[in-house]
């Protein structure tokens, strides 16, 4: 679980101008000569185009997207669907998806994931260094306990909660998404946050505690501090399942009447009922401002993206 | 030492508030829902005990055990094609790109991130057919194949929800059984070479063995996601056509 992406450990061992490790698996007599290198050569030819290919179908939807949201209506009907598109400064389809509430959903969303973000990383920070650095018993099961939480199906937590918000008049608010989210985001987080305290030498809490902290300050001064930068990838790793829920924000927001606190993958998934499947432009730029948002956050953060989500795998 | 860091006011202040979030938001609701498993009504009305007939109902409605198989069904085919095609891209990244495979690794991963919801929809418009034929449709026309009506009956619609799982998710396994793939001794893949084997003898019985373990774990942790599936069915195609790829 602990798997962080390393450089191969390949060629780099190899002496320069030795030959470079062949390619191909296959052991190459010392004696071809020079038949050896069109040869190795030719073999790399499948791979080659396996790579292409592979590239082409991850990328090609992406830019079929982008390319699309700046086509009009005309062009989606008239003209074959790799086409370009004639104007490539035509961004109505923009306008019109923003002025349909796009403005709203976001708004929604960064209300309803922000403070969950803040609450799990707090929390379960906390508690982690609790099960990990501190001595009591039972910290064992507790953080088993704690597990137990990444095997829960949404689905089988819905229906209770939905009845217990309602029960609690908290329907109609953002309440019940940052409840469900920070308690949902927990056990990934107390977890991995336990296996990030685990690689701290216990030397350094015992030194602070000579030094006369109490385990609250050492918490606040040293634990909290020193992990910064695993407290950034976790929630980082959070962010990216909080915001693409769907479950729980169609459940608690997409009821009659509070329309209004749609989160932006409700009102995407709205968006199509509200133009019809017929109209392609402004359901693709919403497609595309919604993809945009992570795709930054990606280009910028992408090795941590990454690495966090290695580690946070269990999630599913 | 021991009465500090084993202070139990301060292991309160600092277990207590994830604890019991954690408690009353999921613990709670589980143990309620599994309650709920025993009696019938509804909120509203009230509830009756009524044993295990929920269980026999589920057994016995076709539409559920319709469900639950479509489930399975899904949960086998994407799992193997997820962690099949994750490993064929580690082992390209590993044995053929190396160094170079930083640049497609990112790149190949890039879907992981992106919301389902977009992606569902997406996908909508690449399998459409009417009004307008989408790219794979228009593929299909160029290579002198017959279009197809992804979405019109259940086995094709399963068909386009298991490529886009896949395609959404096969970068994320590529990278996390590539770093199982790249600790792998050089040595031994070096020395089984010098013995003599060749592509599909040294798969066979030095890469694949040595990466047992975290294929494994690779394999656990997909099935543990396709079987809670949800949102990138309920999204492409909201169970349908009729229930057919109802999870």
């Amino acid at each position: 679980m602990s798997a962080p992406t390393r450089p191969p450990a390949g060629p780099a061992a190899t002496a320069p101008g030795a030959p470079p490790p062949a390619a191909t698996p296959e052991a190459q007599p010392p004696a071809a000569g020079r038949r050896r290198r069109p040869a190795r050569h030719w073999r790399k030819w499948p791979l080659v185009l396996a790579t292409a290919i592979l590239l082409v179908i991850e990328i090609y939807p992406l830019i079929w997207l982008l390319l699309g949201s700046l086509k009009t209506q005309q062009e989606f009907m008239n003209r074959p669907t790799w086409a370009l598109p004639q104007d490539w400064t035509n961004f109505d389809n923009y306008r019109e998806a923003w002025d349909s509430g796009v403005a709203r959903n976001l708004l929604n969303s960064v209300m309803a994931v922000f403070p969950s973000l803040a609450i799990i990383v707090v929390f379960g920070t906390a508690a982690g260094f609790a099960l990990e650095v501190m001595v009591f018993k039972g910290r064992g099961a507790l953080l088993l306990v704690f597990l137990a939480g990444i095997m829960i199906p949404s689905q089988m937590i819905l229906l209770p909660l939905f009845s217990a918000y309602f029960k609690t008049h908290l329907t109609g608010t953002v309440w019940p998404l940052i409840l469900t989210y920070s308690a949902t985001g927990l056990p990934l987080t107390v977890f991995m946050m336990a296996t990030y305290f685990r690689a701290v030498p216990r030397e350094l809490f015992e030194a602070a505690t000579i030094d006369g902290a109490s385990a609250l300050r050492s918490f606040r001064s040293v634990a909290f501090p020193m992990m910064t930068n695993a407290i950034f990838t976790v929630g980082l790793v959070q962010f990216f399942f909080l915001w693409n829920d769907l479950l729980f924000a169609m459940t608690f927001t997409s009821g009659a009447g509070h329309a209004e606190l749609a989160t932006v993958q409700v009102g995407l998934l709205n968006f199509q009922g509200r133009f019809g499947a017929v109209q392609y432009g402004p359901t693709m730029a919403a497609i595309c401002v919604n993809v945009l948002i992570t795709l930054v956050l990606y280009l910028f953060l992408n090795q941590r993206v990454m690495k966090g989500m290695a580690a946070g795998a269990v999630k599913g | 030492m021991k009465q500090v860091l084993g202070d139990r006011k301060t292991i309160a202040v600092l277990l207590a508030p994830a604890l019991v979030t954690y408690s009353v938001v999921m613990l709670a609701p589980m143990l309620w829902s599994l309650g709920y498993t025993l009696f019938a009504g509804n909120p509203v009305r009230g509830f009756t005990w009524s044993g295990l007939d929920n269980l026999t109902k589920l057994f016995t409605d076709p539409k559920a055990r319709q469900a639950i198989a479509f489930t399975i069904k899904y949960a086998l085919t994407v799992t193997t094609g997820q962690v099949l095609v994750g490993y064929l891209l580690a082992l390209l990244f590993v044995f053929f790109l190396k160094r170079a495979s930083g640049v497609i690794r990112t790149l190949t991963f890039f879907p992981v991130v992106l919301p389902t919801v977009a992606v569902s929809l997406l996908f909508e418009k690449l399998f459409e057919i009417a009004p307008t034929s989408g790219p794979v449709n228009s593929l299909i026309t160029a290579l002198g194949g017959q279009q197809v009506n992804w979405f019109g009956a259940g086995s094709t619609a399963f068909a386009v929800i298991a490529i886009m799982d896949i395609w959404r998710s096969m970068g994320f396994y590529a990278v996390l059984l590539y770093a199982g793939l790249v600790d792998i001794s050089e040595d031994v893949i070096e020395s089984a070479r010098l013995d003599g084997a060749g592509g599909w003898r040294l798969a066979r019985h030095i890469v694949l063995p040595m990466s047992w373990p975290v294929l494994i774990s690779a394999l656990i942790f997909s099935i543990n996601g396709t079987l809670k599936v949800f949102d990138s069915i309920y999204a492409l195609t909201a169970g349908g056509p009729g229930n057919q790829t109802t999870r």
